[in-house]
């Protein structure tokens, strides 16, 4: 069968691929159009390591088909930094050393952002929770919160 | 494998009724997907039903609500009036998975992939929602608990595609509540699920109930016996007592490493009785 032709957007570019029934968003982004931040953990939507944003809502691109994001609005990793600067989150992540091996940490800052983006002044319980989708084998999570509820304040200056 | 996503029911129905081998609904792909990397499905034919406007719609409908079967979670987390209206409903439904499951995952789905376990059911059942279902025969409507027969086994015929949930109108205080216990704090599949709904009079008595047990049994189980042991009370203790027999009595479960036969069935009555409590506050503030 002939590959799916798909025309979308990904950090808001307009762009478009060929990808077969079987290949995720996460093959997609990673094989075919060289965008590698985003990690293959688990694929199967348990550690988080693939999380992107489709059309606003964050999802694991694992979970999701290449040939369904026609038309629709993809947001990676790659969108964060604007050029040379960082995203506040990507800066705290640093700071408070809240990564070791990395694998996990796109996933993160995804996730997170997307947090701040609808709760701008977040608890820790509600970080927590909405980070549970996201596995970190390395820090034990209380660097990564922290470095979330530092970037917040951040944010919230402007 | 072929992939379509038809923007109509009568598209996807066709598609679905000409199926040679074996075919799929996609609506979040949560369990799909899932399912297709470890090689327990293989379908050859993919139909995405999130391009059709009654599956993807939240409205009201004669007094009640419709919530399409490709809505998510985050979705219905979002929608205030559904949440007051619907407290039990949506809070199970919000139990699934994590955000980024969240972001995806639907009603629809969560029945039609034919766990025992799945959280959203038993709210939805005690809710009393009827599934709508669109075959090449047309549409018909059956009562959830009548969709799942036992563990990946649905009354679903070739061709006929979930659509939607009705929750019925909802009379003056009335509410409802949905707990589930797992080992942890979230991100884990039930070892029991409660779902209650609850009407009561002015003056405090329970005058309607509907009951729902999950993970107990190989189907989510609806309770009358259960809801029979409230309607008539105010919720004391005796009536409690009674409701907590009733469940347990209800209670056929597997004996697995997530749950033995005993706890689950002393697990489902404390958690029948906590749900309904929850249910009765929340109805007495309606």
């Amino acid at each position: 069968m002939a590959k799916h032709h798909i025309e979308t957007t990904v950090n808001g570019d307009e762009i478009e691929f060929l990808c077969e029934t079987e290949e995720t968003l996460l093959d997609v982004l990673r094989d075919t159009l060289h965008l590698t931040g985003s990690k293959e953990g688990c694929a199967s939507g348990d550690c988080g390591a693939c999380s992107v944003m489709l059309d606003g809502r964050l999802v694991c691109s694992c979970l999701v088909l290449g040939c369904e994001v026609g038309g629709r609005r993809v947001e990676t990793i790659e969108g964060m930094a604007k050029g040379e600067k960082l995203h506040p989150l990507q800066q705290r992540f640093l700071e408070h050393a809240a990564l070791q091996c990395g694998i996990c940490t796109p996933g993160f800052l995804v996730a997170s952002k997307a947090l701040l983006e609808r709760t701008p002044d977040p608890t820790e319980h509600e970080i927590r929770y909405w980070l549970a989708g996201n596995l970190c084998r390395c820090t034990g999570y209380d660097k990564i919160v922290s470095a979330v509820m530092d970037a917040a304040v951040t944010m919230r200056k402007g | 494998m072929r992939y379509e996503a038809p923007e109509s029911l009568e598209g996807a129905v066709a598609l679905l009724a000409g199926a040679t081998g074996e075919a799929r609904v996609l609506a979040g792909g949560t369990d799909l997907l899932v399912q297709m990397r470890a090689d327990i499905v293989d379908p050859e034919l993919i139909v995405d039903i999130k391009k059709i406007a009654e599956t993807r719609a939240v409205t009201e409908e004669q007094g009640g609500w419709r919530i399409g079967a490709a809505v998510t979670g985050a979705e219905l987390k979002e929608h205030a009036r559904l949440k007051q209206a619907w407290p039990g409903v949506v809070e199970a439904a919000n139990l699934i998975g994590s955000t980024q499951v969240q972001g995806r995952a639907t009603l629809g789905g969560n029945l039609c992939n034919g766990s025992p376990a799945a959280d959203s059911v038993p709210a939805l059942i005690a809710a009393g929602a009827v599934a709508t279902l669109a075959g090449p025969q047309g549409k018909r409507d059956l009562p959830v608990e009548d969709v799942m027969l036992g563990p990946r086994k649905l009354a679903l015929r070739k061709g006929e595609i979930l659509v939607s949930f009705l929750l019925p109108p909802r009379p003056p205080r009335s509410s409802d509540a949905y707990l589930r216990f797992i080992p942890r704090t979230e991100m884990d599949i039930a070892v029991v699920g409660a779902g209650v709904s609850v009407t009561i009079d002015g003056a405090g008595t329970i005058t309607a109930a509907r009951v729902s047990l999950g993970a107990v049994a190989a189907r989510v189980l609806l309770v009358p016996e259960a809801a029979r042991a409230i309607v008539g009370s105010r919720l004391d203790a005796a009536a409690q007592q009674r409701l907590e027999t009733a469940a347990r009595a209800a209670c056929q479960p597997i004996d697995d490493k997530r749950g033995t036969t005993e706890f689950r069935i002393d697990v489902a009555g404390v958690l029948t009785r906590r749900a309904a409590l929850i249910a009765l506050d929340r109805a007495r503030a309606n």
